[in-house]
């Protein structure tokens, strides 16, 4: 990590920011107000093909033959492909490809993608995908992932060494065994995830477009343009350079469209075949099961606590549901127990996490990729062990902060830190202290806290290249251009950018545009994923500016004749700091900076400086900053039917340096949101055939306005030494405490404990009546 | 075999346009905006009547274009977003409808996909009642679902554009002290509110 990746905190050109802190409206924001925005299935080219998918109605099966010749007769037919046409395998993580674009040989999902046709329009594209005949020969199918522990034959993937196993992963810091020796009390109890799925309101869509020189353009809804590039091109045998990938403007990600998808393989290969552009638009059902959503999880936690409050250690057995694919899963399996060990410090953990494949949708990564599910179950179990010591919970949370410029028990740094004030602020909030457990029965206030990566320095394939690239090109006319390759998927990435650009350069934000996520225009940038974006961009960005700002600097003051250090740039003018009345505007100090050096630009970079604990899997989860969080959930609880009413979630978070507060609230906001009612509305699941129990937004309800809590957010600024201005994510972290949160809001209204999601009002009933003969037993013991 | 059917003339009036068009009679109105007219900001999210995104205003009133046949809205007035800001210029006003201002100027625009129903949503709503209560906007927007926003900076912006009609103060979102859209309200949001 050099210079260049590290810019200072503070406002850069003056005593105050001028546009770092502010509410600015977002760049595309108004594009999206007036229906203007273009989405990938807002494309449409002249002679435009249609494709659809034939996919498997078995959850496992081997292909035995594929005739594809009644629907090639049909009118209107252009092609159809199989997986004979696709045979080479591909996946996100280098060292897990073992996913095609269309089956080759086997299916292992119901809805796993077997054949794709183009035709002259949708309905025709559908009626040949009915005439395509598959002989199938059904092999056993895996729903239990406890089955799948200890079932390897037959394998879902044959050439994986180690059976139906996808990936383990154990890991031991300390001494467990005397960190339970002396502990006060000890923990050990089971706790249940459910899957849920991301569900953004945007269906998958992808358009290619072949030109006669062999050239490809791909324009698809995906949060990663750089890896869409990287496999497809390999895929479909073209040299990198010969693809182009595009991210139109992009309705809602969270994950689900991270990984490469079968439909950008297909319509590019397509278009090559055909000659044709070919769209492939998938439906509402198909995005249910193409999934990549929150892994099921079965955890058992065993936690150590003294009497003062302080944590002994902390013990996780995890069987992780990856469905049918591997997908993120490497990285999923380390997340789960990699991702634990703050804002809370234990000097002793093990964990063991096993992640098995069954014949179900694909898992993947959804916001918060692999540390919600542990940070649920550990959050409830830390407030048992509050009462059972008889201390507060906020109190047993603060006296356990791992605190600032520290490292955790399993290596990783931790510099900024703002944790206690998010407890604070919460508490204050919510009015803790003098509500809290002195509710009437049926309403409950509970709490929990997270910690979450700002980035990572793993690239997902190992090179030496940054992780964040940026270009600006300087216009006579005043305008400055930044062509990132960071993926707006609608939480300010390329707003992040312009703020920057305004705050280094003096621009009006009208003079800024930025082009986003076009690999032939853009730089590398990894993409829209953990949580990077803002740390990443935000400095690859800063360090392009303050390059140009030199050389415009420079200009000016050669042609001024007095030293750089006198010239002024940032404030919409440009100015001698010793003689104010020499002053001219930006734009005519470009005109002179150009004159000076020829046509204007800069490019800008980041890395990661180098991290992790020296062990394998050390770097993963090793973040150059960490965001915390903590909620305080209001509920009330029918004691009658079970419903559960969400109230109010105050969220504190620190994000660093808020650069937009508007728009980290908005992510604050959106993530208690999309937390909190995934624990009480949402179940991904498949029944005992394979099948999606409701592959639909009736059927997998989403909450509506009425049905989502009032929430507050806090913002707390810890001021990162590293993050850009100070500044780190804000939008996966806030998601985190949710879940636990509201199981302990829960506990505190009626009394009972719920360590399995989601919590259905059959499960509050079953709690409720079990409670209550417990009680009677334990007042008829008492008599 | 094929679910082709044969095309059917239309004539209907689409933001104050009389537009005449051929489409295949099983065409919803949906289809038949987005793919015939080129009117891409109505959104499809689920085709089936579950997430609000294809919601147009017809007659006045919020509905479902994807449960509509094209040849249903002959004779009514459809409204879509396009349509949204010219009418606000028709009837004298300046800028945007205020509506799509104030999502704006809130941040409710994170994706935007369900934004042009769930503006439309809005609109209605006050052109019904200037001045819901809060429960009465989040009833209002219950049809559009949100992935999002948590649905907070969509209540803000209603209640902004309806503070903002009536001269009243806008109530401050738990994260400022003040009222930090109130300088926004220039285009290029030069002078952003503070936090």
């Amino acid at each position: 990590m050099g210079a260049r990746d590290q810019h200072g905190t503070g406002a850069p050109w003056g005593d105050e920011f001028r546009a770092v802190g502010k509410s600015l409206r977002k760049i595309e924001g108004l594009s999206k107000a007036t229906g203007e925005a273009v989405y990938a299935d807002d494309i449409m080219l002249p002679g435009m093909l249609h494709a659809k998918l034939l996919r498997s109605p078995h959850a496992h099966a081997r292909i035995v033959s594929i005739d594809t010749s009644k629907a090639l007769a049909l009118e209107g037919v252009h092609a159809i492909i199989t997986g004979a046409d696709l045979p080479i395998c591909y996946g996100v993580i280098p060292w897990t490809k073992d996913e095609n674009a269309l089956a080759v040989d086997k299916v292992r999902f119901i809805g796993d993608e077997v054949a794709a046709v183009a035709a002259i329009d949708e309905d025709t594209a559908n009626a040949a995908v009915r005439l395509i005949e598959v002989e199938y020969e059904v092999l056993h199918s895996y729903f239990d992932p406890n089955e799948s522990l200890v079932r390897h034959e037959p394998a879902i993937h044959p050439g994986n060494k180690h059976g139906n196993i996808s990936k383990r992963v154990e890991l031991e810091f300390g001494d467990l065994e005397s960190a339970f020796a002396s502990a006060d009390v000890v923990m050990e109890e089971d706790f249940v995830f459910h899957g849920s799925t991301h569900a953004a309101i945007e269906p998958h869509c992808a358009v290619a477009r072949a030109s006669a020189d062999g050239l490809v353009t791909l324009w698809s809804s995906t949060q990663i343009t750089h890896y869409v590039q990287r496999e497809v091109s390999r895929v479909l045998g073209l040299p990198q350079s010969r693809l182009r990938v595009i991210q139109p403007t992009l309705g809602g990600a969270f994950g689900g469209k991270s990984d490469p998808f079968s439909l950008e393989f297909v319509v590019a290969k397509l278009a090559l075949i055909t000659g044709r552009p070919v769209k492939m638009l998938w439906t509402r059902e198909e995005v249910f099961y193409a999934h990549r959503g929150r892994h099921p999880m079965q955890m058992r936690y065993k936690t150590g606590i003294k009497k003062d409050g302080h944590l002994t250690g902390v013990e996780a057995t995890i069987t992780i549901d990856g469905g049918s694919y591997s997908s993120f899963g490497l990285v999923t399996t380390y997340y789960s127990g990699q991702l634990l060990t703050g804002p809370y410090d234990f000097p002793n953990y093990r964990f063991d996490s096993t992640r098995v494949f069954t014949n179900k949708p694909p898992c993947g990564p959804k916001r918060g990729h692999g540390s919600v599910q542990p940070r649920f179950a550990f959050e409830i179990q830390l407030d048992e062990l509050s009462e059972a010591i008889g201390m507060d919970p906020i109190e047993v949370r603060r006296v356990n902060d791992i605190g600032e410029n520290t490292k955790t028990v399993n290596g990783q740094r931790v510099t900024s830190n703002g944790f206690g004030r998010c407890l604070d602020e919460v508490e204050r909030a919510s009015e803790w202290k003098t509500r809290r457990g002195k509710l009437p029965l049926g309403t409950g206030l509970g709490v929990a806290g997270s910690m979450y990566i700002s980035g990572t320095n793993y690239p997902i394939y190992p090179n030496d290249m940054p992780q964040a690239g940026i270009q600006l090109k300087v216009d006579r006319s005043g305008l400055v251009t930044a062509f990132t390759g960071g993926n707006d998927i609608g939480q300010g990435s390329s707003s992040v950018v312009r703020t920057i650009l305004c705050e280094e350069l003096g621009l009006d934000p009208l003079d800024v545009r930025v082009v986003a996520a076009d690999t032939d225009l853009c730089p590398v940038d990894l993409g829209a994923y953990s949580s990077r974006v803002t740390f990443m961009v935000g400095n690859a960005t800063i360090d392009a500016c303050r390059k140009l700002r030199k050389q415009i600097v420079e200009a000016v003051a050669a042609k001024w004749e007095v030293d750089a250090k006198r010239v002024y740039l940032g404030s919409g003018e440009v100015f001698d700091t010793e003689q104010r009345e020499t002053k001219i505007t930006t734009r005519e100090a470009f005109e002179i900076a150009e004159a000076f050096h020829d046509t204007l630009g800069s490019t800008g970079a980041y890395n990661t400086p180098t991290l992790g604990g020296d062990y394998r899997g050390g770097s993963i989860g090793a973040s150059p900053a960490y965001s915390f969080t903590a909620h305080v959930v209001e509920v009330d609880v029918d004691v009658e039917t079970g419903m559960i009413d969400l109230k109010n979630v105050w969220v504190a978070h620190d994000c660093g340096r808020a650069l937009n507060p508007m728009l980290v609230a908005g992510q604050m906001e959106g993530s208690a949101y999309m937390g909190i009612v995934e624990a009480v509305f949402e179940d991904h699941k498949v029944n005992r055939f394979g099948l999606h129990s409701g592959p639909s937004l009736l059927d997998y309800p989403l909450a509506t306005a009425l049905d989502t809590p009032e929430l507050h957010a806090l913002i707390v600024e810890s001021i990162d030494p590293e993050g850009p201005y100070g500044a780190k994510e804000a939008g996966e972290g806030p998601l985190h405490p949710a879940l636990p949160a509201l199981s302990n809001a829960i506990y505190d209204a009626v009394g009972i404990r719920l360590r399995e999601l989601p919590f259905t009002p059959g499960r509050v009933l079953t709690a409720l009546r079990a409670k209550a003969a417990l009680d009677k037993e334990t007042k008829g013991a008492s008599c | 075999m094929l679910a082709m059917s044969t095309p059917i003339s239309l004539e209907l009036s689409i933001n104050d346009d009389r537009v005449r068009a051929s489409v295949p009679a099983h065409w919803t109105l949906l289809e038949l905006l987005r793919y015939e007219l080129g009117l891409t900001g109505t959104k499809q999210g689920c085709d089936k009547g579950d997430c609000g995104a294809c919601t147009v205003l017809i007659d006045g009133k919020p509905q479902l274009s994807c449960l509509i046949l094209a040849a249903n809205a002959e004779g009514k007035k459809v409204q879509t977003i396009e349509g949204l800001q010219p009418a606000h210029r028709k009837a004298g006003g300046v800028g945007l409808d205020p509506v799509q201002d104030a999502f704006d100027r809130c941040g409710a625009l994170q994706c935007g996909f369900c934004q042009s129903g769930m503006m439309l949503s809005a609109r209605a709503l006050l052109n019904e009642n200037p001045t819901p209560d809060r429960t009465e906007i989040r009833q209002a927007l219950s049809g559009n679902l949100c992935r999002c926003t948590g649905y907070t900076q969509i209540v803000q912006a209603v209640e902004l554009a309806i503070a903002e009609s009536t001269g009243a103060e806008p109530e401050s979102p738990s994260w400022s002290d003040g009222n930090p859209w109130k300088s926004t309200t220039s285009l290029s949001g030069k002078n952003g509110g503070d936090a």
